[in-house]
């Protein structure tokens, strides 16, 4: 009997609490998480960056040329491989694999493409600073596409000429270039390049580089699609009733996010992502060679032939700011990765920067729990969530899926 | 020739140590930002050879967007210092990062007045921007606070 009125008592109170989150929403926040809340709606997102880098960043007929290059597995060794082998369109942009398959298996898990706009630095590392000059390295990564620029260069003129030309006027003759040379090939294939004067070389280069700043043209149009989040935040900013457009444990899990799960120290803004790079002591993968994640990143970047200052871009040295301030690798940066946007996380499992977490659960695990890094210092602390928090955590990454599932685009 | 008792110790101090960190460290994490932390943008520099302010190039500064600031320098009876030479760096004291840039001093404005390119902060919260100054009156610090 007593057990029975504590029950009812409990009830009888949970009820109460719950009647009262959904009749006062608006009076739920606190100023500071009203802030953060309203600063992570995508009607915050600032209007697409300009590239400099790239002169053909917004001509509808470079994005027209891109698109058509995304998708076209001529592009590869085997003839099986395209960009969109990876960055499947129905499943924003990447495969559900941990690990990358193109004509071999990469050691990174495939970035979604949405957004990426915004970011100064791409890949997991950031060795890449503009969209035209990452869409270059898996064209001659050896486990990706497996080419080489002298044979894209032909292709190009094969298959490519009259768009490339309208674009970037006529193609050079490639006529004393052999069908497969690159500075970073192996065997002939370096030999091959070594062979080449500087005019070839060049000329070699600007083909491949403008191939990738058409693709860059048609990646900008792929943008972060609207969620039921962001139908919140669009209410709570207007002043508007928000019952119902997320669910308590949703709102809950919002609540976690901007406050005790300390989630926007990395996952900030409208993409939720800040671009950076951060070590959460996530596992290295048994078996992979040594992978220093930004610390190589930074390296490689600054070296790039195809960075922002590089001959290849089409900016004036004062536009590229990213580059030039770029903090220099230190012992911060060592395996760190750049958090992708969680716009849409809940629906691309396997986790992190290899595919190591299988459950977007077992992931808000890993951050509860602060597990040391392998190398370097995770810039995590045990967070000592209860497993219904964690749960509300999760239940509001999953108001973050896009309302259309529609492919775009 | 070393003393072993001595040696020994020391080899115990160090988890001892790592450890006492390590505590400092998560106690600082879970800290909100002082209350009484000094927000002002002008101020004189830490051994008081000059007053330095500083006008951030964007208002209110948003999280994640690269912009300039200008910093003045002057004496303490606020003649300006034509040429100093400023370094920067900063960070977050409470997660123990730098800024994810390197600021730099981009031109003489002349008057006191240094542009500064690069500044970025990428996290909401309380961070520090630290200048050296190395002026006619000897190098000199001052640090700013910055609650995004």
């Amino acid at each position: 009997m007593r057990a029975s009125t504590l029950l009812l008592a409990a009830l009888i109170a949970g009820s109460a609490t719950a009647t009262y989150r959904a009749i006062s929403p608006k009076t739920n926040w606190t100023d500071e998480e009203a802030r953060l809340v309203l600063s992570l709606g995508l009607s915050k997102l600032p209007p697409l960056p300009a590239d400099p880098s790239n002169a053909v960043a917004d001509d509808p007929r470079a994005a027209e040329l891109g698109k058509a290059l995304f998708f076209d597995t001529r592009f590869s060794a085997n003839g099986k491989v395209a960009c969109g082998t990876c960055h499947l369109p129905d499943r924003q942009f990447q495969d559900d694999l941990a690990r990358a398959k193109g004509v071999g298996v990469t050691a990174r898990r495939t970035m979604p493409i949405a957004g990426t706009a915004y970011s100064p630095w791409l890949f997991w590392d950031g060795r890449k600073d503009s969209q035209w000059a990452q869409a270059l390295g898996p064209l001659e990564s050896a486990v990706e596409h497996g080419t080489d620029r002298a044979f894209i260069a032909h292709l190009i003129e094969t298959h490519y000429a009259d768009q490339y030309a309208a674009l970037f006027g006529p193609l050079p003759s490639l006529a004393d270039v052999p069908n497969h040379a690159s500075p970073t090939g192996l065997g002939p294939v370096l030999d091959d390049w070594m062979a080449l004067d500087d005019t070839r070389r060049d000329a070699v280069n600007r083909v491949f580089a403008n191939v990738g700043k058409a693709i860059a043209a048609f990646e900008r149009t792929i943008t972060p699609r609207p969620s039921r989040f962001d139908a919140y935040v669009d209410a709570l900013a207007a002043g508007k009733d928000t019952v119902g457009l997320l669910s308590l444990q949703e709102e809950e899990g919002l609540r976690i996010f901007v406050g005790k799960g300390e989630c926007t120290k990395c996952h900030n803004g409208p993409l939720l992502t800040d671009n950076f790079f951060h070590n959460t002591g996530v596992a290295a993968v048994p078996g992979l060679p040594e992978d220093q994640g930004r610390s190589l990143g930074t390296d490689q970047v600054l070296a790039d032939p195809f960075n922002c200052l590089g001959p290849y871009s089409d900016a004036d040295p004062g536009d590229c700011a990213e580059l030039k301030y770029l903090a220099k690798a230190g012992h911060e940066m060592t395996r760190a990765y750049k958090p992708p946007s969680l716009r849409g996380v809940a629906g691309r499992p396997p986790y992190m920067h290899a595919g190591q977490i299988a459950t977007l659960g077992d992931v808000l695990v890993h951050y509860n729990t602060a597990p040391a890094a392998p190398d370097g210092h995770s810039e995590l602390e045990p967070l000592n969530l209860t497993s219904t928090e964690l749960a509300s955590l999760e239940a509001f990454l999953v108001s973050l899926d896009p309302i259309s599932t529609e492919a775009q685009p | 020739m070393s003393n072993p008792i001595t040696r020994r110790r020391l080899l115990w101090s160090v988890p001892v140590i790592l450890i006492a960190v390590a505590g400092v460290g998560v106690a600082k994490m879970m800290q909100p930002p002082p209350a009484d932390l000094d927000l002002s943008l002008a101020k004189p520099t830490d051994q008081g050879l000059y007053t330095a302010a500083v006008e951030p190039g964007l208002s209110p500064i948003a999280v994640g967007t690269m912009h300039g600031w200008v910093v003045s320098i002057t004496t303490p009876d606020g003649t300006p210092v034509e040429t100093a030479e400023i370094t920067v760096d900063g960070g977050m004291p409470q997660h123990g990062h730098g800024l994810p840039t390197e600021p730099e001093v981009s031109a003489n404005l002349g008057g006191g007045r240094y542009q500064i390119e690069g500044m970025k902060f990428n996290m909401p919260g309380w961070w520090v921007v630290n200048l050296a100054v190395d002026g006619p009156a000897g190098p000199d610090t001052v640090t700013f606070n910055i609650v995004l």
